[in-house]
């Protein structure tokens, strides 16, 4: 049908190929450069400073990902508290069986057991807790929804009374219930024991080389929560001169090993709060606590915060917990760890001050309404 | 020109297929496997493939390394219940694990490093008759023994991590596990024990010989590439009789840099900077722990780790809130 144009381009040979390449190149080079030019750079980085100029020290954020704020924000909520009148009627001698809560005027205590089912129980509602009865069997302590939110209320007064240091290192901002509940009856981000995740060795070997979501999928041991959060062990692996006589094995000489798991627990930390090594340490010399930044005080706090928590508050808790909330592999009680609160920002909810409508969660004494 | 930019070979020359020497050693009778042609291998080096000189050593350095890496694996398929898409999935993570500390340099159970330490013997045994078998068949071949020293070189850096250093710390525990990421775990925290790794000088030499390695690599491949029109590729024959190709290079270096490598000296250095590579880098491995503790400190008692003034800057650093936005 086109003969013409085939006898037309057999007798007009031109080389086609060479300068469409070209100019396909560099038509597409210019495209690109007046786009990032005219749109901007998509994948533009900021980064704040964490230590002195010229040693790299700094935690590096997509731009793109800093623009967005952390939508559980939008969740919280302004309730102002009652400043209670003289002689107002107080919870305690209102209703039976107030333990931990009976020093609120009436209207305060109704106040915060209706937040309480919002941050904690949404769908479920008072009847979480206090289950489907009329309001005389509200004081019963018959479901161990109850107990362990009484206990959780000790537990969010004692750190924010006693763990100042961490929790309001840079500006007042407290926690709720909402700092690890976020609307869900069991927080995101708790943590199990996980036992000796492979079966057919002991020892070490036992415990690592896994893809665990807790060693944030690396082939690290898989203890290392279990060993620093709840145990207690000594974290620091060095030694503190040049030269020392120790062997491994020795009795308190750190190993390679040991280093594998800190190292495990550091990493867990990083992606905890979304930050690098550089955050906290000058990596150059990791355990010189001459050269480390401010927040590493502020971690090292926390360290000892969920440590107690762990140990005096949740770890009891598996006596009450029903089987279904324990373990899967020890039947042990979810624990907390720096990802229960924190879920990926360096400060929990981007730092939002989330205490100022609740002293009565502030202090375990007589809440301080501002009189 | 686009002729001398390309990444595979340009000549492939295919004849009768070349059956080596057979001198008083009766070389050709020790070869086995009939020889053949392949145009893809061609593209990479010798279209020939074949034939081969196995021999003592090559047969027990072949079975005891195939024993070893058996062991490795079946130990990993038994970690995830003898499960193929496990082995798959997690294949990167699985590691034969060295036995746990308290063993010190006892004889630890199977499951808890004793099938590493019997793994690792027949690996050393492969390791050292694929050694010997370099060695013999350069002596056959009336060829010097570079390669094999080379190779030599290497294997000191392995022994060191394997057998020199655990029996120095007084541990196995202290041996390198066998796996993929558990072996850069094992590196990390290798580092991170002994406050910080890059302060020991015998690992900053080794760096610069590996780096300085590759370097050479590259510029000696490039020389003689860019020479080969020349007959630059005859590399031996011009190092006694020196030609317009030889000439070529050694003036450009000389007018490049000033100074200029020889055919010969240049893959003197080569082999010395390659050699030094793993030397270096073990000496460095079996003085960290035994000899030194802590490299950080080290390097501050020999001043070679400088301090901060002090003026750290805070005030620069910003704060979260202007970071996130929200200020």
């Amino acid at each position: 049908m086109f003969k013409w144009f085939d006898k037309w381009t057999r007798e007009n040979p031109v080389d086609i190929e060479r300068p469409a390449i070209l100019v396909g190149v560099a038509g597409a080079a210019v495209l690109a450069a007046v786009s990032v030019v005219a749109l901007g750079q998509p994948f533009k980085t900021d980064s704040l400073q964490t230590g002195p100029r010229g040693n790299g020290m700094s935690v590096p954020e997509f731009v793109s990902d800093l623009a967005v704020p952390d939508p559980a924000i939008a969740e919280l909520f302004d309730d102002s508290p009652y400043v209670p009148e003289e002689g107002e009627e107080l919870a305690g001698d209102i209703y039976q069986n107030v333990q931990v809560l009976g020093e609120l005027t009436d209207a305060n205590f109704n106040r915060l057991m209706a937040a309480m089912t919002r941050w904690v129980a949404p769908e479920q509602g008072c009847a979480y807790c206090h289950g489907d009865g009329d309001l005389e069997t509200y004081g019963e302590d018959n479901l161990y929804t109850k107990v362990v939110a009484r206990r959780m209320i000790e537990m969010t007064r004692n750190i924010n009374e006693n763990w100042d240091g961490h929790v309001n290192a840079n500006k007042t901002v407290g926690v709720t219930c909402m700092t690890c509940h976020r609307g869900q009856n069991v927080p995101s981000d708790i943590w199990f024991k996980m036992g000796e995740v492979n079966m057919a060795a002991a020892g070490w070997s036992a415990v690592q080389n896994r893809v665990t979501p807790l060693t944030s999928y690396t082939s690290l041991p898989t203890d290392a929560l279990e060993k620093y959060l709840l145990d207690g062990d000594l974290i620091g692996v060095h030694d503190l001169e040049s030269r020392v006589a120790a062997r491994p094995g020795d009795e308190g000489v750190p190993t390679i090993q040991d280093a594998e798991r800190t190292y495990a627990l550091m990493n867990y930390v990083a992606n905890a709060l979304g930050v690098n090594c550089t955050f906290c340490h000058n990596t150059r010399a990791f355990y010189d606590g001459g050269q480390v930044t401010p927040q590493w005080a502020t971690e090292s706090l926390g360290i000892q915060m969920v440590l107690e928590l762990n140990n005096d508050y949740l770890v009891p808790l598996a006596e009450v917990l029903p089987e279904d909330r324990l373990g899967p592999v020890a039947g042990d009680a979810p624990k907390a760890a720096c990802r229960t609160c924190h879920k990926g920002y360096q400060q929990p909810l981007q730092g939002t001050n989330v205490i100022a409508d609740w002293p009565e969660l502030a202090t375990s004494e007589a809440p301080d309404y501002g009189q | 020109m686009t002729e001398y930019q390309n990444i595979f070979t340009q000549v492939q020359v295919e004849g009768p297929a070349e059956w080596g020497m057979d001198n008083e050693n009766d070389l050709a009778s020790e070869r086995i496997v009939t020889p053949g042609f392949s145009r893809l291998v061609g593209w990479v080096g010798n279209a020939q493939l074949g034939p081969i000189y196995l021999g003592w050593t090559g047969m027990i350095s072949l079975a005891t390394g195939a024993l070893a890496i058996f062991i490795i694996g079946l130990n990993m398929l038994a970690q995830v219940g003898w499960s193929i898409p496990e082995f798959l999935r997690q294949g990167f993570w699985l590691a034969l694990e060295p036995p746990s500390p308290e063993y010190g340099l006892t004889i630890p159970p199977l499951d808890d490093g004793g099938w590493y330490i019997i793994a690792s013997l027949f690996l050393l045994v492969a390791v050292c008759t694929w050694w010997l078998r370099t060695y013999l068949l350069a002596e056959q071949h009336k060829m010097g023994k570079h390669v094999a020293w080379a190779f030599a070189s290497a294997i000191w850096l392995f022994l060191v991590l394997g057998l020199f250093r655990p029996i120095l710390m007084g541990s196995w525990s202290e041996a390198v596990p066998y796996g993929i990421f558990p072996h850069l775990d094992w590196t990390t925290a290798f580092s991170i024990r002994y406050g910080n790794l890059y302060y020991n000088p015998f690992h900053c030499l080794s760096i610069v010989f590996l780096y300085g390695s590759v370097l050479l690599f590259a510029m000696h491949g490039a020389t003689i590439l860019a020479v080969s029109r020349f007959g630059g590729d005859r590399e031996l024959e011009q190092i006694v009789d020196r030609g317009t190709a030889s000439e070529r290079a050694a003036l450009f270096w000389r007018w490049t840099m000033g100074f200029n490598a020889t055919m010969e000296g240049i893959h003197r250095w080569a082999w010395w900077f390659a050699v030094l590579t793993p030397i270096t880098g073990g000496i460095g491995i079996l003085l960290t722990g035994t000899v030194v503790d802590n490299w950080f400190i080290w390097a501050q008692e020999h001043h070679f780790a400088p301090m901060y003034d002090g003026s750290y800057g805070y005030e620069a650093y910003g704060t979260y809130e202007a970071f996130i936005g929200r200020e």
